[in-house]
């Protein structure tokens, strides 16, 4: 019989301290997180009507919704992901499928890290002086698409690197078939590679929504505005080139620090969107990653 | 007898590490051509070097010359017709993940080839070749990737064969299966002689025994011994190590 | 029907279009690098003209920051640097601890389910916007610090560092359990073997083992906070100031670029400063990247 002696037992407890210990670490940082999202769900939710949502603001913000908000959030969204996927996709497909490796592969996955680390306002600058005043879509003036080109540069890096894991996910066996029957590079992604890892790559554009849903320091240097209306009975009335529009993540910065009069709880609400567009999102990625990998084909 | 392959003078490399010490051998036309030797010899290295699949790999290279049909495949225009001449068989069964019937119509479609009704008989014929037909007729549109590891290699067969090559290249493929299929796959391979040329890749030496006419001994990258099977499976072999390879000495 | 000999080849239009779309390919492929030069030319290119008259001395050591003087306009960054290296090294002070530990607990304590679902929690603490964060550090972080330690003001240093710690977390978090993960099983059995604790497991097995995939997973959170803006410029109280104390005020460079930029006319010194600082927080941040990423690379060259 396998008797408990004291050493094992105080290394037993020792166990479990140390488990304790970086377990507090671990809590330390995701309990607050909780508390502080809790907290800010239950101040904003009871605000959230849908009123809120599709009414206009009025009286600069204090009064009203953020409809004009939301729209200006999902052309932004959707414009800059329409630039980035595509890119973000074929420049992953290069990487993975066709460089080899020499100095030159080197040269462009350090482009790509460094890419990924330039921080946000940077970004924002290069999108003031490269589509604001260079490519000049809107006679030197802020707009829509300028703000969504340099979000969509920003989000880039992270649809390469998504992508890459994707692709790098099928087996390289398959490829070697293929060439083997005389398939070209090409064929045996397209009938292949890009087929079989699609689910992996959407999971990443997806997650990129919320990413640029929520930033704010580069879009209000290059398109978006803190005050600008859409036409009270319009739905989709701003112009991509010509106008700038209002963003979610601007208007709770506005609201919070500059605007007058707001009632307490419209900050809240508006982070509690902001909250809830990321969870849904990252809910919507977890749920079809789940359901693709229950239909994985080998 | 024409000649099908010359390797002439072949040396390969990984990186710095050479694998061919500068091999020369023919293999002639509508012959069972073996290759035996122990792992690490080269063997997969020299068909992929054939194909030209070698330069996938990064760091690889090749010096040396090898002819199929006496063209240079170095030099060749059209390296995925080169390809399309040989088939090939991976050691480990390979269902690509698409239907079995888009398995087999892979290769004629990548060439171009679109017409269903051809596409329909050739199907047909190429697993019937591969004794896989009377399995699978039935659940033609079922997944490759959900076969056994017998019929998954019986399909790699029958994606070999389906861009008709003029070469069949097999490279240890009774390797994943079971003894019976491989006596089944043995059994088509010598109908599939009167029409083709088989390299048999195999670190059997008893099935190079059964179904080659010449057999060649390669080890560490060199040409031990090459000659007609009754003189490698004798005792009157010219090298030593042949023998003793043969006869489970070593290796 | 049979066509004779099936050694068809493919239309020449199939081969153009493929032709054309490996050229698409190619040119996406290399789109990285034509962005990061383009960054750096496009900021640079806006901030030059200042260039021929600037001190560089003052640039970086002056303390004073009074750009839209209309008698003698100041264009010191050197309390706005210090704003940020004061926050980033709080912050860091917080979240390496509490990071790399989280790291440990997630890599050798968690299994299963509880593993994953931590991984996802932090993957959603990734991802909550930082404006949001700048709001919380208003409404949340502030009056909590108010009343803990009896400071006048909420937004300050301490404020700012605390979000910035919960913001660069979760990359250390994931960057350190790959670190971690990266350490063969053999070492742990080994040090189990020779009758080791768990807590000498752990320091002195495979922090060691790991230390250079933990020393980028801090450098990247560091890159991370140097470049925050929203919350810092919502939660460092943005006034230009050497902190005596962690409940002082400061500004740092980032959050000094996003309040101002809009104000400045195109093309006056102002504007050009602010594109100045761009070009040196680019250089910053590229430094501290690429040395993390030098270090994951040599990792996984062994």
């Amino acid at each position: 019989m396998f008797t408990e002696t004291p050493f094992i037992r105080k290394k037993k407890r020792n166990e479990v301290i140390a488990k304790c210990f970086f377990g507090f670490m671990a809590a330390a940082m995701v309990i607050p997180l909780f508390l502080i999202v809790g907290y800010i769900v239950v101040q904003g939710a009871p605000a959230i009507s849908w009123e809120f949502l599709t009414e206009n603001p009025r009286s600069g913000g204090a009064k009203g919704g953020i409809w004009a908000a939301i729209v200006g959030t999902f052309y932004i969204v959707f414009f800059s992901l329409a630039f980035s996927a595509p890119i973000g996709v074929l420049a992953a497909v290069y990487l993975n499928e066709y460089a080899t490796e020499n100095w030159f592969t080197r040269i462009v996955n350090l482009a790509v890290v460094n890419l990924a680390g330039v921080p946000s306002i940077v970004h924002g600058l290069f999108g003031v002086g490269a589509f604001v005043y260079f490519a000049n879509f809107n006679d030197g003036k802020k707009s829509i698409i300028a703000a969504a080109l340099t979000l969509a540069v920003m989000t880039l890096p992270v649809i390469i690197a998504s992508t890459k894991e994707a692709l790098s996910a099928v087996p390289r066996q398959f490829r070697e078939a293929c060439w083997n029957v005389g398939a070209t590079r090409w064929q045996v992604i397209w009938k292949i590679v890009l087929p079989n890892s699609i689910s992996g790559i959407l999971t990443g554009v997806i997650l990129q929504v919320s990413r640029t849903a929520g930033e704010t320091a580069p879009v209000m240097l290059t398109g978006v505005a803190t005050y600008k209306l859409l036409d009270s009975t319009g739905l989709f009335l701003y112009h991509p080139i010509k106008d700038q529009c209002m963003a979610l993540s601007m208007h709770l910065y506005y609201i919070a620090t500059q605007a007058n009069n707001v009632p307490k709880a419209t900050p809240f609400a508006i982070a509690t969107v902001l909250i809830g567009v990321v969870l849904i999102v990252n809910a919507a990625a977890i749920a079809f990653r789940v359901y693709l990998r229950s239909r994985k084909k080998w | 007898m024409t000649k099908k392959i010359q390797v002439e003078n072949l040396r390969t490399f990984y990186g710095t590490k050479e694998v061919h010490h500068g091999i020369s051998f023919d293999i002639e036309q509508n012959e069972i051509f073996a290759i035996i030797g122990p792992a690490q010899s080269g063997k997969t290295t020299l068909l992929r070097a054939i194909n030209r699949t070698l330069e996938f790999t990064p760091g690889t290279k090749m010096t040396g010359t090898i002819k199929v049909d006496g063209e240079d495949v170095q030099k060749t225009r059209d390296v995925y017709g080169l390809r399309r001449k040989i088939g090939m068989v991976a050691p480990l069964p390979v269902g690509l993940p698409l239907t079995i019937y888009d398995n087999v119509a892979f290769a004629p479609r990548s060439s171009g080839i679109n017409d269903k009704g051809f596409l329909d008989a050739h199907v047909e014929k190429c697993l019937r070749q591969s004794a896989l037909w009377d399995e699978v007729k039935d659940r033609l549109d079922s997944l490759g990737t959900k076969l056994s590891g017998g019929q998954q290699q019986r399909l790699t067969i029958a994606r070999a064969l389906s861009h008709q090559p003029e070469i069949l290249c097999l490279d240890e493929f009774s390797i994943a299966i079971d003894p019976v299929t491989t006596m089944r796959i043995e059994d088509v391979l010598k109908e599939l002689k009167k029409e083709m040329t088989i390299i048999l890749v195999t670190n059997l030496v008893q099935q190079a025994r059964r179904l080659a006419a010449r057999t060649m001994f390669l080890w560490n990258g060199d040409i031990i011994e090459l000659d007609r099977n009754e003189v490698m499976f004798s005792d009157n072999t010219k090298d030593k190590r042949t023998y003793e390879y043969v006869n489970g000495i070593f290796g | 029907m049979k066509p004779a000999v099936p050694r068809a080849s493919r239309s020449q239009l199939a081969i153009m279009v493929e032709r054309v779309i490996e050229g698409l390919v190619y040119i996406c492929g290399i789109s990285a690098i034509i962005f990061v030069f383009g960054i750096f030319f496009f900021v640079f290119k806006e901030g030059a003209p200042f260039l021929a008259k600037l001190n560089f001395t003052e640039f970086f050591f002056s303390k004073e920051w009074i750009p839209t003087s209309s008698v003698q306009p100041k264009y010191g960054i050197g309390a706005l640097i210090v704003g940020t290296v004061s926050v980033t090294a709080l912050a860091m002070l917080i979240a390496v601890p509490f990071g790399l530990g989280a790291a440990v607990f997630v890599s050798e304590f968690c299994t299963g389910k509880t593993k994953e679902t931590l991984k996802i929690t932090i993957e959603l603490l990734a991802a909550i916007p930082s404006v949001v964060w700048g709001f919380i550090g208003l409404s949340v972080m502030s009056p909590v610090i108010i009343s803990v330690f009896h400071v006048p003001v909420g937004v300050n240093l301490l404020n700012a560092a605390l979000l910035l710690a919960l913001m660069s977390v979760p990359i250390m978090v994931s960057i350190g359990e790959d670190a971690l993960k990266a350490v063969p099983d053999s070492y742990r059995e080994a040090g189990i073997a020779l009758g080791a604790t768990k807590w000498q497991l752990i320091y002195r097995v495979l922090i060691p083992a790991a230390k250079n995939g933990l020393l980028a997973a801090v450098l990247l959170g560091v890159g991370r906070a140097i470049g925050e803006t929203m919350a810092v410029l919502m939660a460092t109280g943005h006034a230009v100031n050497i902190p005596d104390s962690i409940f002082d005020p400061v500004r740092t460079l980032t959050a000094t670029i996003a309040a101002e930029l809009g104000e400045t006319s195109h093309g006056s010194p102002h504007y050009q400063v602010l594109f100045l600082i761009g070009v040196v927080l680019f250089s910053i941040t590229a430094v501290v990247n690429l040395a993390a990423d030098f270090i994951v690379k040599g990792i996984k060259r062994k």
